[in-house]
């Protein structure tokens, strides 16, 4: 009785071995094909390697995402940042967004997300499309955050789905606190009065500087 | 048996004359103070609406009735037509045709035909093709006109939010009291006018086709519940008048949570369904994703509505 | 002839998704289009195949007190394969499929003709039989997928065959699969007795 079980969860684990080596590669490259095509689409043109030197940055309110940065020439073009949120209607939404030297809103492409179909699930091209409001490609958030319409801001929200409207703006938010916080653009250091507590850390001297003063 | 004159029954001997044609038409007359006050706000869309969606419901109980289930039409006894006027009422005035036949079609053939037929219903017809509309065609379903004086638009008005969602979202807009009295809001056809509602159901009560228990006891609940919260915290939670007043309680309570078939027979039964419902409806409305809670409460109630009449069952004659 | 039968009776008189009513979750879970329907059906059918053909030819050596464990490891290896296969080889399939895949391990039309058929015939028609349920599954999957597609959304196989403002999104959602579901039994189930 244990024999013949235990003969067949060996053979069992063998096979599943063999196919995991067999396949491992595949997974593998089939990940990060999907990584950097979405790398590709959300930035300028670069000619480094972003994955291999993706960092870990905080954001405005303690969050850890994944900036991808893009150079050209060595000078930092621009950049992808991985960020999320748990507020969406069906919870967890991650998106990667795209951000240029002057923080500009280049693309955004969406992860992973559970928002229901026709609705929440629109936001794949609802902020892309160029219509009223609705788009936020091109747009700067150097001065302030972006809000839907409803919350006093000007993006307008995916009809009948202003909570998954609301998340996404906020994990495209805290992406751009993370990207701003990295110092690599010039023009947009000024952060909004809500992240006034957050350090910038100089990337040229290193020296810290506090925010406090521009309250 | 019609054709004997003669025949041996158990009792009841003597009929009181009640008929379920009777009611359903004492239920249609009640409803016409309401009909009005939207044709007044809504106009030409609300003639559509309601025309469209009764029509819509009588052919459909016609046509399944006699080619699906192969026997005599039940046309004439006014279920299908209150099915059809209160789905329009549970209708935005600006709804294109083609959804409102899909919203006939739900009501009747899934939540009606399918048990059965009239009386076999677990389920609040008219309620289900509005929660099956709601759920198919969100954007069309939550876009509510802008009341007006006998406005001669369709599909082109202006369109507002509801009281609820101002609630939510911009506090300041909340119409007053007074308006939501008369109707003056925007809303689905027969969610406006809380008067007009409550003639309704002096009616009703008068006509002794409903009794009162279960539109006190659930409007009860809701005042109650929301005027807890308000206390609680009075810059988050409306008052508990305007939560009345608004969104489709009074016609919920009044019209669809009586409905016959679908609600417990005795009175401790129809006491537990309504504080059921109301405690529902305010939940799903304070803290739930969809600003009316009203016809999902409701539903979800109708489901327990054999278990409460398992439970609750009236006295043996002479028992205790 | 006889294996023809068998392969007959998974299709249509036992079909397990109209007839047995077996393995609901991932009928209702996964058909929200055609192709998330077929592809989930194939998974299964390849894993009913796999698993009735190895059960069959082990079952003289399992003892019978151990041969449910017995059973649900070697279903689980091949789950376990065919998940891997998958996302090494179709991602965007993967995605959309990820979470029921592992799910086949409990799925009870695998582990169900396993004790019923395989433990108990030699291993032709075990193969047979399941080529045949298998199929039956991927066929309901696929035709539920169908309606709840077209209708949700006007495609068929992603193809459009009516505007898609045109769609009720309820037979996207979970309440939809039921309503479908409950029509299609019954339409079926009419079809059968006539």
């Amino acid at each position: 009785m244990l024999l013949s079980l235990t003969i067949i969860c060996v053979v069992a684990g063998g096979l599943l071995a063999g196919v995991n080596m067999l396949t491992a590669d595949a997974i593998a490259l089939s990940k990060a094909t999907a990584l950097a095509e979405a790398i590709m689409k959300v930035t300028p043109e670069f000619d480094n390697n972003p994955v291999q030197e993706a960092e870990i940055v905080t954001s405005s309110d303690g969050a850890s995402l994944l900036i991808y940065p893009a150079k050209k020439d060595g000078k930092q073009v621009g950049a992808a940042v991985e960020s999320f949120t748990m507020n969406g209607f069906s919870g967890e939404i991650r998106l990667i967004v795209g951000f240029d030297a002057e923080g500009k809103i280049i693309d955004y492409s969406i992860l992973q997300h559970a928002e229901t179909p026709g609705l929440g699930s629109k936001m794949e091209e609802w902020f892309k499309t160029d219509k009223n409001k609705q788009s936020i490609l091109g747009r700067s958030l150097g001065n302030g955050n972006l809000r839907v319409s409803k919350d006093g801001g000007d993006v307008d929200a995916i009809t009948a789905s202003t909570i998954t409207s609301r998340a996404f703006l906020e994990a495209i938010n805290r992406a751009y606190s993370a990207y701003a916080g990295t110092d690599a653009t010039t023009g947009a250091t000024g952060t909004d009065g809500k992240s006034g507590a957050t350090s910038q850390i100089d990337a040229e001297t290193g020296a810290t500087e506090t925010e406090g003063g521009e309250l | 048996m019609e054709n004997n004159n003669l025949y041996v029954s158990p009792s009841p001997h003597i009929h009181s004359g009640d008929s379920i044609s009777k009611n359903m038409y004492g239920v249609l007359i009640a409803l016409i103070p309401s009909l009005l006050v939207s044709l007044y706000f809504f106009g030409l869309g609300a003639l559509i609406v309601t025309v469209t969606s009764v029509a819509a419901c009588l052919i459909f109980e016609f046509v399944i009735q006699k080619f699906l289930f192969k026997k005599e039409p039940t046309l004439w006894d006014g279920s299908a037509a209150i099915t059809g006027v209160l789905l329009a009422f549970n209708l935005p005035s600006n709804l294109p045709v083609w959804i409102i036949l899909i919203g006939a079609l739900a009501a009747i053939g899934i939540g009606k035909m399918s048990f059965g037929g009239l009386g076999n219903n677990i389920f609040n017809p008219a309620l289900v093709g509005r929660v099956f509309l709601l759920i198919s065609f969100p954007a069309q379903m939550t876009t509510w006109p802008v009341p007006g004086k006998f406005p001669m638009t369709y599909l082109d008005g202006e369109t507002g939010a509801t009281v609820l969602s101002l609630i939510q979202w911009n506090r300041e807009a909340v119409p007053s009291h007074v308006q939501m009295l008369t109707g003056d809001m925007g809303g689905s056809l027969g969610e406006v006018g809380a008067i007009a509602l409550l003639l309704g159901l002096a009616y009703m009560l008068f006509r002794k086709i409903i009794t009162w228990h279960i539109p006190v006891y659930l409007i009860g609940t809701v005042a109650v519940f929301t005027g807890i919260m308000h206390g609680v915290n009075p810059e988050k939670y409306a008052d508990p008048l305007t939560h009345i007043l608004s969104g489709g309680l009074l016609l919920g309570a009044i019209f669809m949570a009586t409905d016959y078939v679908t609600s417990p027979l005795t009175r401790t039964g129809m006491i537990i369904y309504a504080i059921g419902i109301g405690l529902l409806t305010s939940v799903i409305r304070l803290f739930g994703a969809y600003p009316e809670g009203m016809s999902f409460a409701i539903l979800i109630m109708n489901a327990f509505t054999p278990l409460i009449n398992s439970y609750v069952k009236p006295k043996h004659f002479g028992g205790k | 002839m006889n294996d023809m039968k068998v392969l007959l009776n998974g299709i249509i008189k036992e079909n397990p998704v109209f007839v047995l009513l077996l393995g609901m979750c991932p009928t209702l879970g996964t058909t929200s289009s055609a192709m998330n329907g077929l592809a989930m059906g194939l998974a299964t059918t390849f894993v009913l195949i796999c698993s009735n053909v190895v059960v069959s030819s082990l079952k003289s050596l399992i003892p019978d007190q151990v041969r449910i464990p017995a059973f649900i490891v070697v279903i689980a290896t091949f789950v376990t394969v065919v998940q891997m296969c998958m996302e090494a080889y179709v991602p965007d399939l993967y995605a959309s499929l990820g979470l029921f895949i592992p799910l086949i391990v409990v799925n009870c039309i695998v582990l169900g003709r396993a004790e019923a058929f395989a433990a108990k015939n030699r291993i032709i028609p075990s193969f047979f039989d399941g080529v045949g349920i298998g199929l039956g599954f991927a066929l309901a999957l696929t035709l539920l997928g169908a309606v709840r597609e077209l209708f949700g959304t006007g495609n068929l196989f992603g193809f459009s065959l009516m505007p898609e403002e045109y769609g009720s999104l309820i037979f996207v959602l979970a309440p939809g699969a039921f309503i479908a579901l409950g029509y299609l039994i019954a339409i079926i189930d009419k079809l059968r007795k006539a």
